[in-house]
């Protein structure tokens, strides 16, 4: 082993453990996704009733800034005071991480709805629900869409510190390669799949964000 | 009645009051436009029809139906909306943008097809734009589909919020005969809000004009032209086009001399003789003891007669040319000028002689309508002249 390069150690690290790596690739994955889907489900409707209520907006937002405020670390750690040590810990904390630029984008979205067109869908006789459904959530999807792309990137960071609450995920792997003693190839082992995830997801919503920009039709 | 409005009050909180006893009647197939400055209450008014805006007092009624008792998504339903910035939904096709209304109100999906295809024949924009988006089309043509989506669910009333006032005069002007085509053509009742006075002669059938939440008056533009309620109507039609408008819409009464020189058939011709020279005139106009006018002596037939007739009836012709006095000067003019008579007697409904035309009389009518404007201040400086004359005159007396 130490005859080898930094390089061939990466690849050799890939070849015995690369079963392990996926799995825990796959992992982390899913703990970053769920705790965005769980913030997407609770803070788009956010999102959509301060932007109709514009006098809440200011209260919601400065809370979740405060959320936001909190230092990973540390919030993970109040978090397991209560959720005790695991994974359930990691999706709380990465949901609480989402919420902000999920209201936020939600809000500045649907408030970019032009009052004209809300005007004339109304003054045509669409109900409330049918502004929001055939009008406002479609013309801000691409905002809140972009939102969702801050949270995934921001949820995939602060998952890779739930290693130290047990969660497992490509974390695990980055802290026993800096626990390790010339440890460098395992951390990249780790350190790589995460960014690569990151910026992977970070591409492809951005190019779904494209998409459901009715502008660029 | 189609639509009616009674008493229509509209305080804001803080006790701004928008609009104030506003009362109207519009008949179906009627284009009614509300005119008037910012701030008076138009564009508010025009909101309580599709109930956008709730009044804080009064009723309307959509044939005959309050429409305050109606479920307001479904009232909007039926009226067609068109806004001045368009508000075409960027994200549907032309398609759907038409057929917005229809599939709200849940059409088969053939019947939505065939009618968007109709609506865009309406407008005269080939078929192929249907499936493209708003922002492929020119300002001119979006407002174009956005009066067709205002039709496209068979509304009978459509309210127009200024629809035009965002384009370019030539694409302004085109869209305004479209949409007074398909008033005529289709029958459909418009409420137009604008604030151009131009706009609103043109399409209009009955102009409300308003000013702090308060009708000024109601009429046809016609009637606006020619007898403006106030001060404020006149200047917001404004000065030029109410010269303009002169010789269109003055009155052969509004010009003639009043107080003709007349006579009656039982007076003898000494004293018609008597009467022409007093007054410095060569002839009389002949009327009975009730003023209506009988016919017309001049000097020549006086001259002529002396000896073998003794009164006015064996002499005077009663054939003679007259002109109504609520007759339009645009109608009559031709015919004065054709004629080449040297005056026309004026007279009013029951035939009674009120006044009288002359040559110099249709000297002042092409000069005003040629030269209006300059006209006026002259006058208005003769007028001055007048009154320093009047006062020195005043002072000689005072003399005596």
């Amino acid at each position: 082993m130490a005859n080898m390069n930094l390089f061939e150690q990466l690849v050799y690290y890939y070849q015995q453990n690369g079963a392990y790596v996926l799995s825990q690739f796959m992992r982390h994955f899913l703990v970053s996704i769920y705790g965005v889907i769980f913030a997407a489900i609770i803070g788009i409707p956010i999102g959509i009733f301060i932007a109709h209520h514009t006098k809440l907006s200011s209260v919601v937002i400065a809370i979740a800034n405060v959320i936001q405020t909190v230092p990973s670390l540390a919030m993970l750690s109040i978090i397991m005071i209560g959720l005790g040590l695991g994974v359930n810990t990691v999706i709380v904390t990465v949901f609480l991480y989402a919420l902000l630029p999920i209201i936020k984008n939600t809000y500045t979205g649907m408030l970019n709805v032009s009052d004209d067109i809300l005007d004339s869908g109304k003054g045509m006789g669409m109900t409330r629900w049918q502004i929001l459904r055939m009008v406002e959530l479609p013309l801000s999807l691409s905002v809140i869409m972009a939102g969702l792309r801050n949270a995934l990137v921001l949820a995939i960071g602060i998952t890779a510190i739930g290693t130290f609450v047990g969660a497992g995920g490509l974390g695990d792997i980055i802290i026993r390669g800096t626990n390790a003693t010339n440890g460098g190839a395992i951390i990249l082992a780790g350190a790589l799949p995460t960014a690569l995830m990151a910026i992977i997801s970070d591409t492809v919503l951005a190019w779904i964000e494209k998409r459901a920009d009715p502008t660029q039709k | 009645m189609f639509l009616t409005m009674e008493h229509l009050n509209k305080t804001y909180p803080g006790g701004k009051v928008a609009v104030d006893d506003f009362n109207l009647n519009i008949e179906k197939g009627e284009f009614v436009c509300f005119i008037g400055t910012s701030g008076s209450g138009k564009t508010t008014t025009m909101r309580m029809i599709n109930r956008m805006l709730s009044q804080t007092s009064g009723t309307i009624k959509l044939n005959g139906e309050d429409i305050g008792k109606m479920d307001p998504v479904k009232l909007r339903r039926k009226i067609g909306y068109v806004i001045q910035n368009i508000g075409l939904m960027p994200h549907m096709t032309i398609r759907d943008n038409i057929t917005l209304v229809p599939r709200l109100l849940k059409w088969p999906q053939d019947k939505m097809d065939e009618r968007a295809k109709e609506m865009i024949k309406l407008v005269e924009l080939p078929e192929d734009y249907l499936d493209r988006y708003p922002s492929q089309l020119s300002g001119g043509q979006q407002q174009r589909i956005g009066v067709v989506r205002a039709l496209a669910a068979d509304q009978d009333l459509v309210l127009m919020d200024e629809p035009f006032g965002a384009l370019d005069p030539i694409t302004r002007e085109s869209l305004q005969d479209l949409v007074k085509d398909l008033q005529e053509r289709l029958g459909k009742t418009f409420v137009f809000v604008t604030h151009d006075m131009d706009e609103a002669l043109k399409l209009s059938t009955k102009i409300v004009i308003m000013d702090g939440g308060e009708i000024m008056q109601v009429a046809t533009p016609d009637d606006i032209l020619r007898h403006p309620a106030n001060e404020f109507v006149e200047n917001l039609i404004g000065k030029d086009r109410l010269i303009q408008a002169r010789p269109s819409i003055t009155t052969v009464g509004q010009v003639m001399l009043k107080d003709p020189i007349s006579t009656t058939p039982g007076k003898s011709l000494t004293d018609a003789l008597r009467l022409m020279h007093d007054k410095r005139v060569d002839s009389l106009l002949v009327t009975d003891e009730a003023g209506i006018l009988k016919g017309v002596i001049g000097i020549e037939d006086v001259d002529y007669n002396f000896n073998s007739a003794t009164s006015v009836s064996d002499i005077m012709k009663k054939d003679i040319f007259y002109v109504q006095s609520n007759s339009l000067i645009r109608d009559t003019v031709e015919r004065i000028l054709k004629r080449g008579l040297k005056n026309i007697p004026v007279v009013d409904d029951q035939h009674r002689l009120v006044g009288i035309v002359t040559r110099a009389t249709l000297v002042d009518i092409v000069y005003d309508a040629l030269w209006g404007d300059e006209a006026e201040d002259e006058a208005s400086n003769n007028i001055h002249h007048e009154e320093d004359a009047a006062k020195t005159s005043t002072k000689g007396g005072d003399l005596k």
